[in-house]
């Protein structure tokens, strides 16, 4: 569903991303894990629309998308959760759906808002709350409701889980199960690598701007020498 | 009691022409973080307008439908021809392209024109007055207030209930996760600079109909008094920039009523004694009324 072939994204003189390549493919879920400032970001972002590679492509369902921009983007199906969640603090909860669903006509916005009161129904309640007044899981929850508003065939989610307190991250992964079970494609930038990978169906490495590991989500989640080598920062997982 | 009541109106009246004019004044600034200092020249666009309408035998009755949409046109114009081409510059790139079209407004209605004024002849009910219990209004005043307060209601339905105000606001506090939910930037911000020109006509109606005179450099003192009102209100805040016009428009009047009272000689100074209590507020509340919160940034 999505190639991404060889991009180079770069800030001024700062190569962010050199030559990374990832595939997603239908109904699948893949997480790219790495460490700090590798680049997790700015891959997102570029395939997102937010930022324009270099170099390489950029295929979504076979078309072209290379340097696209994010509103086409959203239109063709594909939708970022972007890092920090970013949702609209003065727009109430509502607010922000609606705005989530503007590409959608107005029958199907209004049969997505209802669904988002039914799968997020901490979200219900706050109605016409400011989305500034949510506390961070909340907030999370509503930056990705805003994403499903737009119904898309690819969502990309920015570390959902930063942030949070430990039961708060505990809902963010039993959304992305809900998700996954319900056969949305997804590809998850996660903190929580060892628990992401264990969720996911394949994973990819990203290190200093460049992959340097892929393989499915238990493979790479066993593989302990990549771990100490690559992401070794990581704190250890809480035991539930 | 009555001249209280009265300066209170006069204050409203023109205090609620600033808040139109501080409004579209701050929502450019929210999607573009612009100060738009040519914003006050939409009221001259209108002004000539209307004589160009009068010349040719126009009429009061369809004179704002001119008015209002010379200046929606002359507004998103500016947009396309100038501000689009240096959106992703520096504020201050963006600062000087607005003076340089006010300017260059300047220039263009001397030379087409003419540096004198041109007026016309204004409505015959303008200035006629009636009386509600010994105090005596002016039809204006009062018109002005209430076609204020229906554009204010107006202006609020369509950003609190429509999607395009929906995303202006989105757009105002967070550009690209607005874009992330498929608002297109050039629309939006065309949009906004429309609907400005829409408020800042409204505006020239009103500011036209009580003195019926178009002149080149006509939008400057509105335009200062109308950054201030939208800077006092908190720029970028909707309800800081009504409550900003409708604040400065009472100082002026009252300060013009009273100060006389005080001390001979002292109406002449009654617009420095504004500018000082202006300065005094910014002293202890630099971030105006309303302080706008922007999205956390990375």
């Amino acid at each position: 569903m999505l190639e991404v072939d060889q991009i180079t994204t770069r800030y001024g003189a700062i190569t962010a991303l050199h030559a990374a390549s990832l595939e997603v493919g239908a109904g699948e879920l893949v997480a790219l894990v790495g460490p700090n400032g590798a680049g997790k970001t700015t891959l997102l972002n570029t395939v997102a629309g937010l930022l324009r590679p270099a170099t390489g492509s950029v295929r979504f369902d076979g078309t072209d998308i290379t340097g696209a921009e994010p509103a086409s983007l959203v239109r063709s199906g594909l939708a970022l959760v972007p890092e920090h969640r970013r949702i609209f603090k003065d727009l109430t909860v509502e607010e922000n759906l609606r705005l989530g669903g503007s590409t959608a006509g107005k029958h199907d916005r209004h049969t997505r808002l209802d669904e988002a009161a039914e799968l997020f129904p901490v979200l219900r309640t706050k109605w016409s709350t400011p989305a500034g007044y949510l506390s961070g899981g909340e907030a999370q929850q509503l930056a990705v409701a805003r994403a499903l508003m737009s119904n898309p065939r690819l969502l990309l989610l920015d570390e959902p889980t930063l942030g949070l307190a430990p039961t708060m991250v505990d809902v963010v992964f039993d959304l992305l199960q809900r998700l996954r079970e319900q056969g949305r494609t997804m590809l998850v930038v996660e903190q929580n690598a060892t628990r992401v990978l264990h969720l996911a169906d394949r994973g990819y490495l990203l290190r200093t701007g460049t992959m340097v590991a892929t393989g499915t989500g238990a493979e790479l989640a066993a593989d302990t020498h990549l771990f100490d080598s690559f992401i070794g920062t990581e704190a250890p997982e809480p035991s539930t | 009691m009555t001249k209280l009541l009265q300066t209170i109106v006069d204050g409203l009246g023109v205090g609620s022409t600033y808040a139109l004019l501080a409004l579209g004044i701050s929502l450019i600034f929210g999607v573009m973080h612009l100060v738009n200092f040519a914003h006050g020249e939409l009221i001259t666009v209108g002004a000539y307008t209307s004589y160009f309408f009068f010349l040719h035998g126009g009429s009061w009755w369809w004179m704002p439908v001119a008015i209002i949409g010379s200046a929606m046109l002359a507004s998103v114009a500016t947009e396309l021809v100038a501000f689009r081409w240096v959106r992703n510059s520096s504020p201050f790139t963006l600062l000087l392209t607005s003076f340089a079209i006010e300017r260059l407004s300047h220039a263009l209605w001397q030379i087409f024109v003419s540096p004198k004024q041109r007026a016309f002849p204004k409505p015959s009910w303008v200035f006629n007055q009636f009386k509600i219990a010994d105090v005596s209004f002016e039809v204006m005043d009062v018109v002005t207030i209430a076609v204020t307060a229906a554009t204010l209601v107006l202006t609020a339905i369509v950003f609190k209930r429509t999607l395009f105000g929906l995303s202006v606001r989105g757009a105002a506090e967070d550009f690209d996760a607005a874009r992330l939910m498929g608002v297109r930037a050039n629309r939006v911000i065309s949009g906004a600079f429309a609907f400005a020109g829409f408020l800042a006509g409204v505006a020239a109606c009103l500011i036209i109909m009580r003195s019926p005179a178009a002149e080149p450099s006509m939008g400057a003192d509105w335009l200062l008094k109308a950054v201030i009102a939208a800077v006092i209100g908190g720029l970028g805040s909707f309800t800081g920039a009504v409550v900003g016009g409708l604040v400065l428009g009472l100082l002026e009047t009252l300060t013009r009523a009273y100060l006389p009272d005080l001390a001979d000689g002292w109406d002449k100074f009654s617009t420095a004694v504004v500018f000082v209590l202006i300065a005094a507020f910014f002293v202890v509340r630099p971030d105006g009324v309303f302080k706008v919160s922007r999205a956390e940034r990375v």
